[in-house]
């Protein structure tokens, strides 16, 4: 497999740009720190050499920034990892943007290292960490340079990655990978084995957490609203007070909802989550029901799939034995 | 702010006695908007309707809630009371306190602290509700009948009797139906053929019919008023307008052992062929599963002897696209398959036949040429044992019968005990029942004519096994009144198949989205008070499709359905349901969630212009509904996530609103 460096994008970034394939460059934006990664547009090859980086820290799906990007003159390029495709493909199905606007080149991914979990287990004090084999070498600012094993410290999606395989692409920089048999929904299953009582908890616990700062939302491809349910007067439930803190629950019983079918389990909303929220574990549990009810779909596998919930077969479920399912 | 009457009705004593009515109007007095409330004994009634124009004039009402019997009832009678005082008949609620509340409650506080909380939800809605106007589409004056059976037949006839144009699709190479098979008729025992072929002749002679023999529909399209359907004319290889009908070709055709349909395979016909000799349209079919030259390009004896030329191999299947205002589904019924009633050995042996079958063996038409002979060796049969419900009212064994009672089943039999004893008096007829069901007029007196005069004996009880031995059969049963098992030696077993929907009945519905219920049977608009109608408007019901009947039933549903029909392409424009979908284009993504769970395609998408700030403008993809095609179902309106698609008259927050209402 190729080895995908921030010089071989960058390579490739500025030879689009020069041939005129495209005019903007969706990419990473380096940071304050070297984990602060941000999604930005570049416009020009001095941009691109100023702050593009490519490195253990971009997990940002960019699929969403699409919406808006594609609607500006010209073509956009954007890096997309295995996942990321899925989400692309969902938007597209969902006509969100018009893929004549965009270049898609898709990269091979093995992981993304999640922050969180370096910050847990070797120090507060991160200031770098480079990939080397299996581990991940981190420099702090107080402890020093600490090797730590790769897999120890990989973000909870990419430990369950569902797929290498990109289902979407104009341009493919190393080799196609395949779709994984993931671990996916052990979690999920670990909280259907719970009793009612204990799930509630479980839930009480996470969720009353919750600041309500819409990081989910904005950050979900599938979240492409015109106007945001929780934001529109006329839906009855704009602003008003919480009640209780647990209350928090239903916002996100609702995103579950609204979500569903349609969510591609990109895990951004959990990554994002600034009260560590395990927010996936929501969406999965509804994409495993639906498998289970509906026979396996993946959401963005296929550009215009028919999502179960909009569609109807004869062998379809009654919803008398959805609700007796959902009793066990 | 609306101002919001209220009525409060006592249905005589149908809502009186266990809501307090009185207190009730009082209680809904002093919800938000209601100017007004009284109760009166029925407000459906002439004088009711007069208290509620006068309190519209004398109050300045913009919005009513009547709290009586169901909106199926009566929602249509106060919205005409309401549009003739002036007030928009779509600001009329109706909070049902009957079958809802006062027939589901027994005591007097309940039932009343229940009609206030459902009046309180009507109010909250009427708060919300808007004038709608239903707009107006254009009727085909042109009918569709699927199905050229006694029903569809009939429906035609009656439909072009009114002078409106009406095609009938039939699948066969003929139409007449089941009953063309038939040999005589219960009660009166007049035969089959000599009332249906002058009805059949009426249709091809009539001008105003246009026959699609040999053809299916493959699309339908459009809604009630305007639909386009997709006909596909299956190729038969004689040109229909060139054959003569003389049927020379079908006796030189050197292929003969193609199993003849008509006959239900008990002899055989050619491969080029005219199903019987009144068929409509009398021209002849080539059977392309048999015809050797079609196969093998080696024959055209048919070709030869035409003196018409009407033979074409080369002939291609032809779609037809045609606009219909209302289509009839007649498709009828077929006996069920007997392969899964092993006991009874139709499988095993020749001699044990269906009840469609032995009418071939009486008819004159038929392989026997009316004589009653023993498929297997010709021989005259002696001893006759009838098994009536063989997979019907099969609660028990439901994976190989069918639940319903086919309804026909007592009477043919009876038809055919009699008919026998009557033309061979010499032969022993037996007849197996559950019950003996003949209500009808003139069918009881019938069945007991076969029993009392023609000396059939009757047996209460079912047949457990028929088993051949030599060339007899085996006849194990039980005598339930006798209490005892009885061992009968017969010659032939007739069983009374149960009926079902034809196959080609399922598909035809999801086409129509008409609906049907689990044995297939089209669903009827309401079982008592609509039953020729479907669910689905413009889309009616003839015959057995709906459920088993006999052929004077059929006929009636036939007219009905024909009634029905001729009073809506008597229209010359139709009203729809303002009650429609409508999407916020503001809110709308153009995800296309709505169009995907539309079930009537209703929905499609534009691209639209939207002012953004600073002057720009930005293109998005819209949802846009066509309002005639819509039927207000509401699919969309869960499917989207945005909430940007709302239901007119039962718009989410009017929902909400009767929800708070309930709970507060």
């Amino acid at each position: 497999m190729q080895k995908v460096t921030r010089e071989v994008l960058l390579e490739k970034a500025k030879a689009l740009l020069a041939d005129g394939t495209v005019n903007r460059v969706l990419g990473w934006k380096k940071g304050e720190f070297t984990y602060d990664v941000t999604p930005a547009v570049f416009t020009t090859v001095e941009e691109l050499d100023k702050d593009f980086v490519y490195g253990e820290f971009c997990g940002a799906n960019f699929s969403k920034y699409l919406v808006k990007e594609a609607k500006k003159d010209g073509k956009v390029l954007v890096f997309l990892k295995p996942c990321d495709t899925y989400s692309f493909n969902q938007l597209l199905t969902e006509h969100r943007f018009d893929k004549e606007k965009v270049y898609a080149v898709g990269i091979p991914c093995d992981g993304m290292v999640d922050i969180d979990k370096i910050k847990e287990t070797v120090s507060e004090s991160v200031l770098g960490a480079t990939r080397d084999g299996d581990n991940i070498v981190v420099e702090t600012l107080y402890d020093g340079k600490k090797t730590v094993s790769r897999e120890g410290v990989l973000a909870e999606r990419c430990l369950n990655c569902k797929s290498k395989k990109h289902v979407y692409y104009d341009e493919l920089i190393g080799d196609d990978g395949e779709v994984l048999d993931s671990n996916r929904f052990d979690e999920v299953e670990k909280l259907e084995k719970m009793s009612a009582d204990e799930r509630y908890a479980f839930w009480k616990n996470e969720l009353s957490r919750c600041i309500r700062c819409n990081a989910c939302r904005d950050i979900c491809p599938a979240c492409t609203c015109e106007k945001c349910v929780f934001g529109n007067p006329n839906s009855g439930v704009e602003n008003k007070a919480i009640s209780d803190s647990f209350e928090e629950k239903m916002f996100h019983i609702i995103r579950a909802f609204h979500v569903a079918g349609r969510c591609t389990d990109c895990g951004e909303c959990s990554r994002v989550c600034p009260q560590h929220i395990p927010l996936h574990l929501l969406n999965r549990k509804f994409i495993k029901d639906i498998n289970s009810f509906y026979g396996d779909y993946q959401a963005g596998e296929e550009i215009g799939s028919r999502a179960p919930l909009v569609n109807y077969t004869k062998e379809d479920l009654e919803p008398s034995e959805a609700v007796n399912k959902g009793d066990e | 702010m609306q101002r919001i009457g209220v009525f409060v009705c006592w249905c005589g004593s149908n809502i009186a006695g266990t809501v307090d009515v009185v207190a009730v109007s009082e209680a809904l007095k002093n919800e938000p908007g209601v100017v007004f409330s009284t109760n009166y004994q029925y407000m459906c009634s002439q004088a009711g309707q007069n208290i509620i124009i006068d309190a519209i004039k004398e109050h300045n009402l913009t919005g009513i809630v009547v709290c009586s019997c169901s909106p199926r009832m009566h929602e249509a009678t106060f919205r005409k009371t309401a549009a003739a005082a002036g007030l928009n008949p779509y600001m009329v609620e109706i909070a049902n306190i009957r079958e809802q509340c006062s027939w589901v409650h027994k005591e007097m506080p309940i039932g009343t602290e229940k009609a206030i909380i459902l009046g309180k939800a009507a109010i909250a809605k009427v708060n919300l509700n808007a004038p709608l106007v239903p707009g107006e589409s254009p009727v085909t004056k042109r009918a569709l009948v699927i199905g050229g059976g006694i029903a569809g037949i009939q429906t035609a006839l009656d439909i072009a009797e009114a002078g409106y144009e009406v095609d009938i699709v039939e699948k066969k190479p003929t139409i007449g139906g089941k009953m063309a098979q038939i040999d005589k008729t219960f009660p009166t025992l007049d035969c089959a053929a000599c009332i249906l072929t002058p009805k059949m002749v009426d249709v091809a002679q009539n001008e105003k019919i246009k026959i699609y023999s040999y053809s299916e529909v493959t699309e339908v399209n459009g809604f009630v008023g305007n639909y386009t359907v997709k006909i596909n004319k299956k190729a038969r290889y004689v040109k229909e307008d060139v054959c003569t009908g003389c049927g020379l070709c079908t006796e030189k055709c050197p292929m003969k052992k193609v199993p003849n349909e008509f006959n239900l395979g008990m002899d055989n016909r050619r491969a080029i062929y005219i199903p019987f000799a009144q068929a409509v349209p009398k021209v002849a079919t080539i059977d392309a599963n048999y015809c050797t030259m079609l196969k093998t390009g080696k024959c055209g004896v048919c070709s030869k002897v035409c003196t018409a030329g009407a033979i074409d191999y080369t002939q291609k299947d032809e779609v037809i696209e045609q606009k219909y205002g209302a289509i009839v589904v007649a498709t009828g019924f077929n006996p069920i398959s007997m392969d899964k009633f092993d006991e009874f050995a139709y499988n095993q042996s020749k001699d044990v036949i269906t009840s469609l079958e032995f009418e071939r063996l009486t008819n004159a038409a038929g392989p026997t040429a009316g004589k009653l002979l023993r498929p297997s060796d010709g021989k005259h049969p002696h001893t006759i044992v009838f098994v009536q419900c063989v997979g019907s009212r099969c609660s028990s064994c439901a994976e190989k019968g069918k639940e319903y009672c086919s309804k026909i089943c007592c009477m043919y039999t009876a038809k055919h005990a009699m008919l026998t004893r009557d033309k061979y008096p010499d032969t022993d007829v037996y007849v197996f029942y559950i019950d003996v069901r003949t209500p009808g007029k003139a069918f009881d007196e019938f069945y007991r004519r076969a029993v009392e005069e023609y000396g059939v004996h009757y047996i209460k009880g079912m047949v457990g096994k028929v088993s051949p031995e030599g060339d007899k059969l085996m006849v194990r049963a039980s005598d339930l009144l006798a209490n005892k098992q009885l061992n009968i030696e017969a010659d032939l077993v007739v069983l009374a198949a149960a009926i079902e929907p034809d196959k080609s009945a399922r598909p035809l519905a999801t086409m129509l989205t008409a609906s049907m219920d689990t044995n297939d049977f089209f669903t009827e608009a309401h079982p008592k008070l609509r039953p020729v109608e479907s669910p689905t408007a413009g889309v009616f019901l003839s015959g057995t499709c709906q459920g088993p009947k006999d052929i004077p039933e059929t006929v009636s549903q036939a007219s009905a359905a024909a009634a029905k029909v001729i009073g809506l392409l008597s229209k010359d424009k139709l009203t729809g349901n303002p009650c429609v979908a409508q999407s916020d284009e503001l809110m709308c993504n153009g995800c296309s969630s709505c169009e995907r769970v539309c079930p009537y395609g209703a929905i499609s998408y534009v691209d639209k212009e939207f002012r953004m700030p600073n002057r720009t403008t930005v293109v998005r993809r819209v949802a846009s509904v066509n309002e005639a095609v819509c039927q207000g179902c509401g699919c969309c309106t869960v499917a989207c996530p945005s909430g940007a698609m709302d239901l007119k008259g039962f718009a989410n927050k009017q929902i909400m609103a009767e929800v708070d209402a309930i709970c507060k």
